[in-house]
């Protein structure tokens, strides 16, 4: 992707990511590995929305909606296996504890839940799918919240992290492996599907829908496959990080939600492939140092945001690699 | 199901909507006019609920913090507007949602700075409190009564101000076209701070009438401004009567659905279960009213091209 | 009874029959009916206002008409999607250049290749990848003269490389029929003539309507004309008839160079 410079700053980053959690492997900091596993999620997180948002050009203020989703896929199948209850009962199927099969039902279910808001929101498009998609966040948030199966509004436990086969998840830097891996994994596949005939169209519906309508192709199809591999991708990284919390919440839904995974997005710069990476790091490490300087941090990161989106349009890997977007 | 506890819950409706209505004016009125989207109306709403509590708890006049609420949500408006807003009216809509949720970001947690986090809280003055007595026997709040009065006064004063004023035909103007009212010699960096500020005063109102109602806290203002996007998606953007149908519409549908959708339930469910499903359902109401009219009308009930 | 015979050889690409459309009370077409046939250059004129974006939008299938037909190939494709109609054969250029901005040259046109093939739903082989639609690209540049600038950006082009990649994006199509909106705004004396050249060649690869302001290029180019004047078509004709015509002088070229401007 783009110029040599973003591919050594890209390269950079998927070390830096991979060599603080291995250090502190090795000096000790079970918390430093908390850490690099919150970023290599979160950034998972924000590469879902910046298909949509970036590349495809579709402002979702809703994305914490596929992250709660996949949060809940989550602590509902673990809810069922660790109180043995089966989880659809006429069926008998009974909840699970396996890794890969919640990461298959949280990508599925997203993705339906994206498929769905999709089609209805982008019957519309510019402010009015900002509001809509805003909306929809906030219907799932009130909905989890008022319904008491799974916890209301107090959000429920899960009391052990998750089996992955062959691998003991309860040490820490084995989870951040298998997050960072899922991260490395996704970020293949769409950096390949930004250069397929797929990327190529999403993008120039972004830029011209006029022209790719005159060469005969129909951009709502395009957006619609868009927002929901968007969805799934987000709702993967929502399944993780419920994991790695073992607990899940209305707040997962929250458009505080939405609007962080934004953030990351924004700061690390829109439609580059890495943008999340370098955006939810610069987060987790703005939280963690400015958090610890003062519990208003919150208005240094309004501030920082501010100054991106006035003055730095590029983010991080802009002002790192040179201020245009890489297209081929 | 009591035909008092229905007009009751009718009032309750129509008090939810009118307040609704003044945060969706301001917002329908600073998109129509300037093309801006406005995340940050909710903290304006906050302030205005500040300003008041914090005003009338120090010198003991609801009325003085009435003022407090418009002076300070209006000046927070202004401010914004000319600081940062402003060099947002030309960018793409993805900026000004960035912009604005920074903002959201800086007044909520400068707002926790000033004041904590515990919440505060507004009394209703005397002259305000307690029931009155309706036609048909019915007691209602004369506080609530008096939050409906206020609210559609204030919706017929923007319907004057639209039509029948010459800063109202400079909005519509500018509406139309900015380049025009540019030539036309009207100082367009004034009207349109005075539009943000007159819409920040709305929210503000309503921040400070409602903080009589329910606490006062930092957040309290984006659920609200939520609902009013929800308000004007329905009533079609840069449309003040779209803004007073949607408002009417969302605050009754809300508002009803809370009581009567688990009534309805248990006629044919059992009592815990008709609760749950009745409330969960009611939680989504306004949402698949806005999927529905969606569906039929894309750019809203009065919204003109999308 | 010999003309069926003959019929089909000539039988028109694009077609529009009694297309009227009103705004309220502003009629901007009233039942106009123009065809375009095999081989021809079917040129479209006449004063600012006088309702040709209005229908080249009804053509493009942009704006729906209120009443009448647009065939094209032989089909009626009056309720398509301008999608739709693009798929079918009818390559549109627009008035304003209209591209990818961001992408390179070549990039916009392997998007218009794709759109050809139809095969968009791909998500893991390259677009660059893909020899048919590189080569289908590149030979549509180079139609038009710019296969060196293919790895440039189009926001790197001027205007006048931007006008013939418009031009090559509607040839990756290979369609029925081209529908150019002023092909020739903007463009120098110098620029014009070449492009003029160019599309005399086209013809022959498929018809083309066109709109033009640029009258040398339209006495050049066209076999046809029609004259569009307040949303109908008062003349059509050769284009020597087309100047000898009183009634297209009166109320199009009469007006504002008193016939000068018919050389």
């Amino acid at each position: 992707m783009g110029g040599r410079r973003e591919t050594m700053v890209n390269a950079l980053l998927l070390a830096g990511l991979l060599a603080v959690p291995l250090w502190a492997l090795w000096a000790d900091e079970p918390f430093t590995i908390t850490l690099a596993t919150r970023v290599a999620i979160l950034a998972l997180a924000g590469v879902g929305l910046n298909l949509a948002l970036g590349t495809g050009g579709l402002v979702s203020f809703g994305h914490a909606v596929f992250f709660g989703i996949g949060g809940y896929a989550m602590g509902i199948l673990a809810f069922h296996a660790q109180n043995y209850t089966p989880l659809i009962e006429a069926l008998s199927i009974p909840g699970t504890k396996s890794m890969p099969v919640i990461w298959a039902v949280a990508v599925l279910a997203s993705a339906l839940v994206a498929l769905v808001i999709g089609a209805l929101s982008l019957r519309t498009s510019g402010v009015y799918f900002i509001m809509i998609t805003l909306a929809f966040g906030q219907m799932f948030y009130y909905f989890t919240i008022s319904w008491p199966a799974y916890g209301g509004e107090d959000g429920m436990s899960i009391y052990l992290r998750n089996s992955f086969p062959g691998v003991n998840t309860l040490v820490p830097f084995n989870f951040f492996a298998i997050s960072y891996a899922l991260l490395l994994a996704v970020l293949l596949l769409v950096g390949r599907l930004m250069r397929a005939p797929f990327g190529l169209a999403l993008s120039a519906a972004r830029q011209n829908e006029a022209r790719l309508r005159a060469v005969g192709i129909d951009p709502y199809r395009l957006r619609l496959s868009a927002f929901t591999l968007s969805g799934a991708i987000t709702g993967l990284a929502g399944a993780l990080y419920a994991d790695l919390n073992r607990f899940v919440s209305p707040s997962m839904f929250s458009w505080q939600t939405s609007g962080e995974i934004m953030v990351f997005v924004i700061l690390g710069g829109v439609g580059r492939l890495f943008g999340p990476v370098a955006g939810a790091a610069l987060f987790i490490l703005l939280e963690h140092f400015l958090g610890g300087i003062s519990e208003y941090w919150h208005i240094f990161l309004g501030a920082l945001l501010l100054g991106v989106v006035l003055f730095a349009r590029g983010g991080l890997i802009g002002m790192l690699a040179g201020e245009e977007v890489a297209h081929d | 199901m009591s035909p008092i506890l229905v007009i009751e819950q009718v009032l309750n409706g129509l008090q939810s909507g009118v307040m609704l209505f003044l945060m969706a004016a301001g917002l329908t009125l600073i998109f129509g006019v300037m093309g801006l989207i406005n995340l940050a109306h909710g903290a304006l709403y906050m302030i205005g609920a500040f300003a008041a509590a914090a005003v009338a708890g120090a010198t003991g006049s609801f009325l003085l913090g009435l003022v407090a609420a418009l002076t300070a949500s209006a000046a927070a408006g202004a401010l914004i507007e000319a600081s940062v807003l402003r060099r947002l009216y030309g960018r793409d809509h993805l900026d000004q949602v960035l912009a604005t949720f920074a903002l959201i970001l800086i007044l909520s947690e400068g707002t926790r700075w000033l004041f904590g986090s515990f919440p505060l809280y507004l009394d209703i003055p005397d002259w305000l409190s307690g029931p009155v007595r309706l036609p048909g026997g019915i007691r209602y709040p004369l506080y609530r009564l008096a939050i409906i009065g206020i609210g559609l006064l204030v919706a017929l004063g923007l319907f004057a101000l639209i039509s029948r004023t010459r800063i109202g035909i400079r909005i519509r103007a500018g509406e139309a076209d900015r380049e025009m009212i540019g030539a036309l010699g009207v100082n367009i960096s004034v009207l349109y701070t005075l539009v943000f500020a007159l819409g920040a005063a709305l929210a503000g109102l309503a921040g400070a009438l409602i903080g009589a109602i329910q606490s006062v806290q930092v957040g309290m203002g984006e659920p609200v401004m939520i609902l009013a996007f929800v308000v004007i998606v329905i009533g079609g953007i840069g449309s003040i009567r779209g803004a007073l149908v949607g408002a009417l519409l969302v605050g009754l549908t809300d508002t009803l659905g809370r009581i009567f959708l688990p009534m309805l339930f248990g006629l044919f469910m059992e009592p815990t279960a008709a609760t749950t499903t009745g409330s969960a359902l009611a939680s989504m109401s306004i949402y698949i009213l806005m999927a529905a009219v969606l569906l039929v009308k894309p750019t809203g009930l009065y919204g003109s091209a999308g | 009874m010999t003309e069926p015979m003959t019929e089909p050889v000539s039988a028109p690409v694009l077609e529009v029959r009694g297309l009227s459309k009103a705004f309220g009370a502003l009629v901007a077409s009233r039942n106009i009916s123009l065809d375009l046939r095999p081989g021809e250059i079917h040129a479209l004129i006449g004063p600012n206002g006088a309702g040709k974006s209005t229908l080249i939008a009804q053509i493009a299938g942009e704006l729906m008409p209120d009443r009448g037909e647009v065939w094209l190939g032989g089909q009626e494709v009056t309720g398509w999607s301008t999608a739709a109609r693009a798929r079918a054969g009818l390559a549109r250029t627009f008035q304003i250049s209209s591209l990818a901005m961001e992408m390179t040259v070549l990039q916009n046109a392997v998007l218009g290749a794709l759109g050809a093939r139809g095969k968009v739903m791909r998500f893991f082989a390259p677009v660059l990848g893909d020899r048919a639609l590189v080569e289908r690209a590149m030979a549509a540049l180079e139609a038009v003269g710019l296969q060196d600038l293919a790895a440039l950006r189009v926001a790197e082009l001027s205007h006048g490389q931007r006008r013939q990649l418009e031009v090559a994006v509607a040839l990756t199509l290979a369609p029925k029929a081209f529908l150019m909106d002023e092909p020739m705004a903007g463009l120098g004396t110098s620029g014009s003539r070449r492009l003029t050249g160019f599309l005399d060649g086209l013809r022959e690869r498929a018809p083309i309507l066109l709109i033009e302001h640029d009258m040398d290029a339209v006495f050049a180019l066209a076999d046809r004309v029609s004259v569009l004047v307040g949303g109908e078509i008062i003349a059509t004709g050769s284009a020597a008839e087309i100047r000898g015509d009183a009634r297209v002088q009166e109320a199009y070229l009469g007006e504002e160079a008193g016939g000068e401007a018919v050389p």
